[in-house]
């Protein structure tokens, strides 16, 4: 007995030992890594909070990072990411960066609008920002998008080149942002083409590949030859799905991808076109001006008339010159007022 | 009692846990190195999360209760030979019916209202579990298929109930519960610094003691354990083995069910549609097995499981190292814990000296 007492204390012994090594490599690190900080143009420190999909989500958690990510590199600032595992952690991982004392602290998501405010009201000398949905705080940089508006391009470039007469939309789940992905891009189809099917499926997550794969499955057996998906993560499925049909030969199907130009991710046989939505400009705009000591609270609309959403560059490669002579002509009609695209 | 406690907290069964868990931290730091990252940073900045400050103290123990919840939830049932793999289900039960108390009942004074809530999750929970028992118990199907099935059931039926019957406008979520129903405590959680404290914690230590009381110190108890270390003999001693079961089951129903509560009750106070499972239940297994099916063992697990989980956002806020290879490092933990042999096996050589000082 008395042994195993020695053992335990020796074990004790060598654990606090390791830790107090800990504590001493912190603090070294910690002075070598603010000196090159100091040198830099700026020194903000810039945190972001993913939500559940991740920072690799391909989708808009990704093009958020981008941002900070460049300005890193351009502009010196220090930025970091926190990824969430599941809903508790929003409010600690905002935390993480407002009781840190960042700069700015970024949340991307719909997701995170409820707890954020919660934060932000708790800390009234914070700065926060937030994508996708709004938050009523004086603190608050809220930024969404009129995603309906660049839905109803994509929208109409699938009606005018299905060849089945059926397009379809997978969305994650069910909430306003997403509605307004479905809404767009209906209406963009029936402006094109009245007699073109939209069907739609929603898969009820942003994070499951598994499900988009097999959503896009049953629609491509039901004679779909478009798919639109606007589902995060999810949506890799919906691509796999589709460049494991063109490779199996059979009747060529397309995707329209969402956030941002996901023909550079999954290649240009299998992507017609993407709906770009400018989270990594409203980033780095936003971005900006705290480094330039100007931060704003209050809500914003990026639309297509403030070039927030839009098709991607190299749709081209892929989308006849007629149709996207269509696209321009009914981007100009929203821009003007003419048409007015639902939200629902 | 005191020798009980005692023989728990010896030297003798804590060691194994203990050497495990060091084990794995060394793992974990050689997985870190090859991924060239600071290991030594890496757990400083864990136990700098955990320990640093008050928030992120009241969040970790905010992170350990449900845990604790679940991790009773498995063990009361492993002790009566039941394996309960549907923890996860009765836990997403527990906190469903406690939204809809707290949203749907109207018109009760503070404390019975939350009372109330509590119950409604508990039972649910209990009742939940129950029909694995009633299943396993009336029909013999082995109760880890019929649980793990509940546990689907329980995510899609508490999202239809959410969706149908609690939802709030224009948002992926239940309505917020009545204030009434509430059991954060303000006061706590000012001290804390807004830490999201409640009531649920002290109900989860009471709930740990509550557990050691009925299994060693009542007869039902004893006939629980009688009857998880072999039914015939249960049966032939004239204790009715399907009763029991029953019981096990809904009793370890209960504690899932009540840790699904607290977490509506008093962290949330509104209920998300899941997109997946929360993973609470599933814990709780770990839980269960790191602390020996022992309910004041369990009160430790989830301890050190909740400052590892909480801890990991810090490892990768203060030394960058990605959730992926975090995850990593608490599975070879609970490796180590679950694989006792290996552990054993490492510390042969000083139980063997021990004997032969036994024998002098």
């Amino acid at each position: 007995m008395k042994k195993m007492f020695k053992l335990s204390l020796i074990m004790l012994l060598a654990f606090s030992v390791v830790l107090a090594g800990c504590g001493k490599k912190k603090e070294e690190t910690g002075a070598t890594g603010s000196e090159p900080a100091g040198d830099a143009k700026s020194s903000i420190k810039v945190g972001l909070v993913t939500d559940v999909g991740g920072v690799n989500d391909k989708s808009f958690n990704e093009s958020a990072w981008e941002a900070l990510d460049a300005l890193k590199k351009d502009k010196g600032i220090e930025a970091q990411y926190l990824q969430s595992k599941s809903k508790e952690d929003y409010v600690t991982n905002l935390n993480k960066y407002v009781k840190g004392k960042y700069d700015l602290t970024w949340g991307i998501g719909f997701d995170l609008g409820q707890d954020m405010k919660t934060v932000a009201d708790q800390n009234p000398d914070a700065h926060l920002a937030i994508i996708d949905a709004t938050v009523d705080s004086p603190n608050v940089r809220s930024i969404t998008f009129a995603e309906n508006e660049g839905a109803f391009l994509v929208g109409v470039v699938a009606g005018k080149m299905t060849k089945t007469g059926k397009v379809g939309f997978v969305g994650g789940s069910e909430i306003p942002v997403i509605k307004r992905f479905e809404a767009g891009f209906k209406a963009g189809v029936k402006a094109a083409n009245p007699n073109v099917e939209v069907k739609i499926n929603y898969t009820g997550a942003f994070d499951k590949p598994d499900q988009g794969k097999a959503a896009a499955a049953t629609m491509y057996n039901d004679g779909v030859d478009i798919i639109f998906h606007a589902s995060g993560a999810t949506g890799t499925g919906v691509f796999n799905e589709a460049i494991a049909r063109n490779k199996a030969g059979g009747s060529k199907v397309w995707v329209i991808g969402v956030d941002k130009d996901q023909s550079l991710e999954f290649g240009d046989d299998v992507t017609l076109t993407s709906m770009v939505k400018g989270v990594t400009t409203a980033v780095d705009k936003v971005t900006r001006e705290v480094i330039d000591g100007q931060f704003k609270g209050g809500s914003e609309v990026l639309g297509l008339k403030e070039n927030g959403v839009g098709l991607a560059d190299t749709s081209s490669k892929n989308v006849p010159a007629d149709v996207l002579k269509a696209v321009d002509e009914f981007k100009e009609k929203i821009i003007s007022g003419e048409i007015k695209v639902p939200e629902e | 009692m005191m020798s009980k406690l005692f023989k728990i907290f010896s030297v003798n069964s804590l060691l194994v846990p203990l050497v495990a868990v060091v084990m794995g931290l060394i793992v974990g730091a050689i997985i870190m190195l090859i991924g060239g990252y600071d290991p030594l940073l890496a757990y400083g900045s864990l136990f700098k999360t955990v320990f640093g400050n008050v928030y992120d103290f009241g969040e970790t123990i905010r992170e350990i209760t449900p845990l604790i919840m679940t991790g009773l939830a498995v063990a009361f049932a492993f002790r009566a030979g039941l394996f309960n793999i549907g923890a996860e289900g009765q836990y997403i039960v527990g906190m469903t019916a406690a939204t809809a108390v707290g949203i749907k009942l109207s018109g009760l004074p503070i404390v019975v209202h939350a009372l109330v809530a509590i119950i409604a999750g508990g039972l649910a929970g209990g009742i939940w579990a129950g029909i694995t028992g009633y299943l396993k118990a009336k029909r013999g199907v082995n109760e880890v298929i019929i649980s793990i099935m509940l546990n689907w059931t329980a995510l899609y039926f508490s999202n239809y109930i959410v969706r149908n019957f609690l939802l709030e406008k224009g948002q992926q979520r239940s309505e917020e519960i009545k204030d009434t129903a509430s059991i954060s405590i303000g006061w706590l959680s000012t001290a804390f610094d807004n830490a999201r404290m409640h009531w649920g914690t002290i109900i989860a230590i009471l709930a740990a003691v509550f557990f050691f009381i009925y299994m060693w110190k009542s007869k039902q108890g004893y006939e629980l354990r009688a009857v998880g270390h072999n039914g015939h003999a249960a049966q032939y001693a004239g204790m009715s083995v399907k009763k029991n079961i029953v019981k096990a089951m809904f009793i370890s129903g209960v504690f899932a069910g009540l840790g699904g509560a607290f977490q509506v009750l008093g962290v949330f106070h509104y209920q998300a549609i899941f997109t997946g499972s929360p993973g609470i239940g599933f814990d709780g297994i770990a839980v269960a097995l790191i602390g020996l099916n022992h309910p004041f063992g369990i009160l430790l697990s989830a301890s050190l499981f909740g400052i590892l989980t909480y801890g990991s956002a810090g490892m990768s806020f203060g030394a960058e190292v990605p959730p992926e290879i975090i995850r990593i490092v608490i599975g070879s933990i609970i490796f180590f814990i679950a694989a006792q042999g290996i552990v054993r096996w490492v510390l042969k050589p000083f139980y063997l000296k021990r004997k032969k000082e036994k024998v002098l």
